[in-house]
């Protein structure tokens, strides 16, 4: 919302500065954007006296003008055919920055065609301070040479623009804002009422209401013999200074009314309508209309329309037709000052895409107790500035009931600000904002006014009687501590993810934060995005559905940074990834991804493989607090990974932790990634927890074998499809209590093992308890370990 | 027979043969010539035998001083070579020590979460837990109980991103601040509360200074007494804790949120120190987060009574936190996961935010 110092002044008497202005409205809660004040652009230009203009001598259209300024007479060539002696023009003298032409004079005379100009005499344009470039500024009035620029053109009111917060509908009027600000003690309102003026015969015009929850009231008034035109320029003027075109007078006085008192109205040229005016629900295409935006639109049921017998007129609180509006050439006029449902209007508005000042207002809530004062002032207005005869009020329906009045104890202010005020200084706040009070004590009975419907409740009333007090007022006090002992105060998924990003950045991945959506053919490579996951206005067609992942954009990433010769980048992002729409369809996954990156060093490399983001993946999951010793590895990865060279970890045959494995070739084609990359993906959320709290935090007590151990090795042929995981289980199992660790120590297939099979060959700890073992026992050991694994696997010692 | 001049040649013999010998090998062939079982020490002692009481009186010590001094001799001598061997050997064994280790990547962790972690320590302290809830919320949570009515010009200050309606009409929204996770606590939870929520909050919005996807942390406190003095104290207390600073010069202005009333903004003071910014003191003011009195409505919406039940709620960027504190002025570098500048502006991870060791 933008208002001028002078408009404000026009409702509020005060000697505040500008700056004390900006400053009482922001600490009112009127937050102050932007404070355009002309005058400072100009401040470099002063009024000086041409004392004579004569021909220069080698240029015919130019001529040398001997001029006084505030620092002395100069002599300046200038090319304005409107140069004359004895006029009074602004100057700019060498140096200034010229702000309608964008740029500075050169802080040296320069020679014009042989001859020194020392400055310059500026148009209107070249300053802002209009359209006019034909000539030279030519000031009307007696100015004095050196008397700022700024004030002989009118140009320094200045500009305010601030925010007007959805509950506030009254600061969309100059009068609301002047309430504000004499309440916080900046002046006193003298918004003038305005004339009544009688009507001098009935309104011809029929006023029908057909759905009174969108226009429950409507007054309506005629005109006749009204001379439309250009407005005078006091009025074009103050519409310019905050943004608004001026088209002519009695449009002009519909936008000033609708700024002024936040009363949005409409003028119909009476010579273009029915006999009756009806407010009713749209028809469709039978109600199709060009707005004044020049756009045709198509009311539905849901939208109000002003409409007569045969033609839909308008939108009402939105838009008027172009049909039905004024012209210069109108004579006789309809006025409508009506009341608009804010929902309804909303939802016109929307679905229309129209922006207007009317609707603006009216979806916020236009003051249901303005009808009269607005029907009032319009006509006021009309009757100055075009004349003409009026008619009657023609008043059809009634306005909304006032707001319900509050039942204020004082004592909620304290209770709700911890300021301590007198019943005195609430009651004298609320009048002041326009509330009616009654009561005394600590209840009172506070009647709101209809420009008020904000308020609603206590807790409202506080609010304006601590920020017209003010809330630098209130004494900040630190929070008491609560009493007692206090547990941890973070969760145990919290911890899990703090302890794996800890791990992985441990382990040369930086933590990335990526998008938590993404296209629908990068969530298709990774199983398709969730149910309900499809957002209905992403903000660009690349990030449309949610992301079932968090593999995808740092798959990108990792191709980004390598596009920017970035060695074997590594990332990894704890973050959401998201199954249903439901709230327990979001997950917290933990990714990684790095290049199967060999590097180069002088004492030899290894190409990282699959083995290394499985060790990764377990690492991230044993901080997390995941019983590692007990996961199952299996070959089971989703179809994104290599068929070949990715695995799941998982406890149970169900609860799978973790994916790891080398990405299929295929997906990071797709996604643009070159090169192979391994990677993994951790689901926090299935480590199971700690069955239930201990009593003690005491660790139980060690179990220190005092034997030494026995290790002995074994090597089998076995079929290259059994899982090597499948036969160290099967030797770990041979005998739980003797049996501490088995270890596979070499992988051979080729020349010597037969074709299909692979030698596996395992070390296995025998740990000795009460005594140390005979070379008998150790045997038996092997002997079931042996048996064990060629149980499961089919395996055969290899001889 | 031998006597003792015998054996005083013999050690003479032994000796010189021990201190001329080369190697270990040559030192073993004359311990085995010296003392093995054949050796000329062993025969001479078994000589003894034969031998008058008298002559071994005299020839059985000299015989057993001559084999220990061989023995030590040459035990010596095995020493002596085992050292000039081993330096000889180390003489070879030397490295380039100017050479590179091998390359050990480290990574670092991202600012947003390193602040998010300051963040549960101030509050820690102050006695708030960290409370989470999901990104893709319903119209409920994320407005509706927030005392935005449904066709309310409030939301539309929010750019929401909405789900495709379901099939009965009803649409999800990617919640646009982390109040919802207010409503989940008060639902679930009896006063008195004190609650922080980070996470990931979503406007339809990209430009310079506003990505789609950002972070917000809310804050919450229900109990009886709860009012806006202590709101006021409780976050000049976390600025000056989070920006470690003495001096929070800090404004409560009006403002309008639908859900608290009296709703405020608050602004810092704070100066520009070269590209950096100090947060506390200074020429200027900046606007740093909203705040205010939970609305009556949604105290009543979550099931409790307003006239007995108060409290109040902020709600602040974090990324925009990260910012101020560490710098990095473009958010959009937050989210573009360069890892040069995840390298320079992120955090150990042998680095844990809290009050005895800091922040950072």
């Amino acid at each position: 919302m933008k208002f001028t110092l002078s408009w404000l002044k026009a409702h509020l008497e005060t000697d505040a500065s500008i700056d004390n202005i900006v400053e009482a409205m922001t600490m009112a809660g009127l937050e102050v954007e932007h404070v355009d004040n002309p005058a400072e652009a100009l401040s470099a230009f002063t009024v000086a006296h041409v004392i004579s203009a004569e021909k220069h001598p080698d240029a015919d259209k130019l001529k040398v003008c001997t001029v006084e300024t505030f620092e002395g007479t100069k002599q300046i060539v200038c090319g304005a055919p409107n140069a004359h002696a004895g006029m009074k023009a602004v100057y700019a003298p060498l140096g200034t920055y010229i702000p309608g032409a964008d740029f500075a004079l050169d802080k040296k005379p320069r020679k014009i065609r042989g001859i020194e100009s020392h400055g310059m005499l500026c148009s209107a344009k070249e300053l802002n301070a209009g359209e006019d470039h034909d000539g030279i500024i030519d000031l009307k009035g007696d100015w004095q040479v050196g008397a700022p620029a700024a004030e002989a053109l009118g140009a320094n009111d200045p500009v305010i623009d601030f925010e007007v917060t959805p509950n506030r509908p009254d600061w969309l009027g100059v009068d609301g804002i002047a309430r504000d600000l004499a309440a916080a003690g900046l002046g006193k309102v003298i918004t003038p009422a305005p004339k009544q003026i009688k009507g001098a015969f009935p309104c011809p015009v029929e006023i029908r209401l057909e759905w009174p929850e969108a226009c429950p009231v409507f007054a309506g008034r005629y005109i006749r013999g009204v001379k439309n035109g250009p407005s005078p320029d006091w009025l074009k003027r103050r519409l310019e200074a905050i943004g608004l075109r001026p088209i002519n007078i009695l449009a002009d006085i519909t936008n000033f009314v609708s700024y002024d008192r936040c009363r949005p109205l409409h003028v119909y040229d009476a010579g273009k309508i029915g006999q009756t005016i009806i407010a009713r629900r749209g028809k469709g295409e039978a109600d199709r209309f060009e707005a004044l935006d020049g756009k045709h639109y198509t009311p539905s049921a849901e939208h109000c329309v002003i409409a007569d017998e045969e033609h839909c007129l308008g939108l009402g609180g939105v838009m008027g037709g172009e049909m039905s509006g004024v012209t210069d050439g109108t004579v006789n006029v309809f006025l409508e000052c009506a009341w608009f449902d804010p929902e309804i209007t909303r939802a016109t508005g929307r679905a229309t895409g129209i922006e207007s000042d009317a609707r603006y207002r009216f979806e916020r809530g236009v003051d249901t107790g303005s009808i009269e004062t607005g029907i009032d002032l319009a006509t006021q207005l009309i009757v100055e500035l075009c004349g003409g005869e009026v008619s009657e009020i023609r008043m059809a329906g009634e306005a909304p009931s006032a707001p319900e009045p509050i039942e204020f104890p004082v004592s909620e202010v304290k209770r709700l600000t911890g300021l301590d005020l007198p019943g005195g200084i609430v009651t004298k706040i609320l009048m002041d904002l326009g509330f009616g009070v009654a009561g005394s004590g600590d209840k009172l009975h506070v009647e709101v006014p209809t420009f008020r419907r904000d308020c609603t409740m206590k807790a409202d009333l506080v609010e304006e009687i601590a920020r017209i007090h003010g809330y630098n007022r209130i004494e900040a006090v630190s929070l008491p501590k609560l009493p007692g002992r206090r547990e941890p105060t973070a969760t145990e998924g919290q911890n899990r993810a703090r302890h794996a990003r800890r791990a992985l950045a441990v382990r040369g991945y930086h933590e990335a934060v990526t998008w938590s959506f993404c296209h629908r053919d990068q969530a298709a490579l990774f199983g398709g995005h969730g149910e309900g996951l499809e957002l209905a206005n992403p903000i660009s067609s690349d990030l449309d559905v949610m992301r079932p992942t968090a593999l995808i954009h740092l798959l990108t990433a990792l191709q980004e940074n390598a596009d920017k010769g970035i060695e074997d980048p590594r990332l990894f992002e704890a973050g959401p990834i998201y199954l249903t729409d439901k709230p327990d369809g979001q997950r917290m996954a933990v990714a990684g991804v790095r290049y199967c990156a060999a590097g180069r060093h002088w004492a030899g490399t290894r190409e990282a493989d699959l083995f290394d983001a499985k060790a990764d993946a377990i690492a991230a999951l044993e901080a997390a607090g995941a019983p590692v010793e007990s996961l199952q590895v299996a070959a089971e990865a989703r179809n994104w990974w290599h068929p070949g060279r990715s695995g799941v970890l998982r406890l149970g045959p169900k609860n799978v932790l973790a994916e790891f494995g080398e990405l299929h070739p295929r997906v990071l084609k797709a996604l643009g990634v070159e090169g192979r990359v391994i990677g993994f993906e951790i689901l926090l959320d299935g480590i199971p927890s700690p069955k239930k709290k201990a009593e003690t935090k005491a660790r139980p007590a060690l179990d220190r074998a005092g034997l030494t151990p026995v290790k002995r090795d074994f090597a089998f042929l076995v079929d290259s499809a059994v899982a090597a995981d499948t036969l160290v289980r099967a030797a770990k199992g041979a005998d739980k209590a003797m049996i501490t660790d088995v270890s596979v120590f070499d992988v051979y297939a080729g020349k010597g093992v037969p074709e299909g099979q692979v030698s596996l060959a395992i070390e296995a700890v025998i740990q000795p308890r009460e005594k140390t073992l005979t070379d008998k026992e150790i045997d038996a050991v092997a002997a079931k370990i042996v048996a064990s694994v060629e149980k499961a696997t089919g395996a055969a010692l290899r001889g | 027979m031998a006597g003792p001049g015998d054996i005083d040649a013999l050690k003479t013999e032994l000796l010189s043969a021990v201190d001329a010998a080369a190697d270990e090998a040559a030192l073993e062939a004359l311990r085995v010539e010296a003392l093995g079982k054949k050796g000329k020490i062993s025969l001479m002692m078994r000589s003894l035998g034969q031998m008058s009481p008298e002559e071994r009186q005299t020839m059985g010590p000299a015989l057993n001083g001559l084999k220990d001094t061989i023995g030590e001799a040459i035990a010596a001598k095995k020493a002596a070579l085992e050292d000039a061997a081993l330096d000889a050997r180390l003489a070879t064994e030397r490295a380039d020590v100017t050479l590179p280790i091998r390359p050990e990547p480290r990574g670092k962790l991202h600012p947003v979460t390193q602040v998010m972690e300051e963040l549960a320590v101030i509050f820690s302290d102050m006695g708030f837990t960290v409370a989470e809830g999901p990104d893709v919320e319903d119209d409920f949570h994320n407005f509706t109980a927030l005392n935005f009515p449904e066709g309310h010009p409030a939301r539309d200050t929010h750019d929401t991103f909405f789900m495709k309606p379901r099939e009965d009409g009803s649409q999800m929204v990617l919640r646009t601040h982390t109040s919802p996770v207010q409503i989940r606590t008060m639902m679930t939870q009896k006063p008195p509360i004190r609650i922080i929520a980070p996470g990931r909050v979503y406007r339809c919005d990209w430009d310079q200074t506003h990505t789609p996807m950002f972070h917000q942390v809310e804050g919450l406190v229900i109990d009886k007494g709860a009012h806006m003095g202590h709101l006021k104290g409780i976050l000049m207390d976390f600025l000056a804790a989070f920006f470690e600073t003495d001096t929070v010069e800090a404004q409560f202005r009006p403002h309008h949120f639908p859900f608290t009333e009296p709703s405020a903004e608050m602004d810092v003071k704070y100066s520009r120190v070269g590209d950096a910014v100090k947060i506390g003191e200074g020429e200027s003011w900046m606007e740093i987060l909203g705040c205010g009195m939970v609305h009556p409505n949604v105290i009543r919406s979550c099931g409790l009574d307003p006239d007995e039940y108060q409290g109040f709620a902020w709600g602040m960027g974090v990324d925009r936190l990260a910012m101020l504190k560490y710098g990095a002025p473009d958010l959009r570098d937050y989210f573009a996961n360069d890892t040069r500048w995840l390298a320079h502006y992120g955090f150990s991870p042998l680095l844990q935010a809290n009050l005895a060791t800091g922040l950072s």
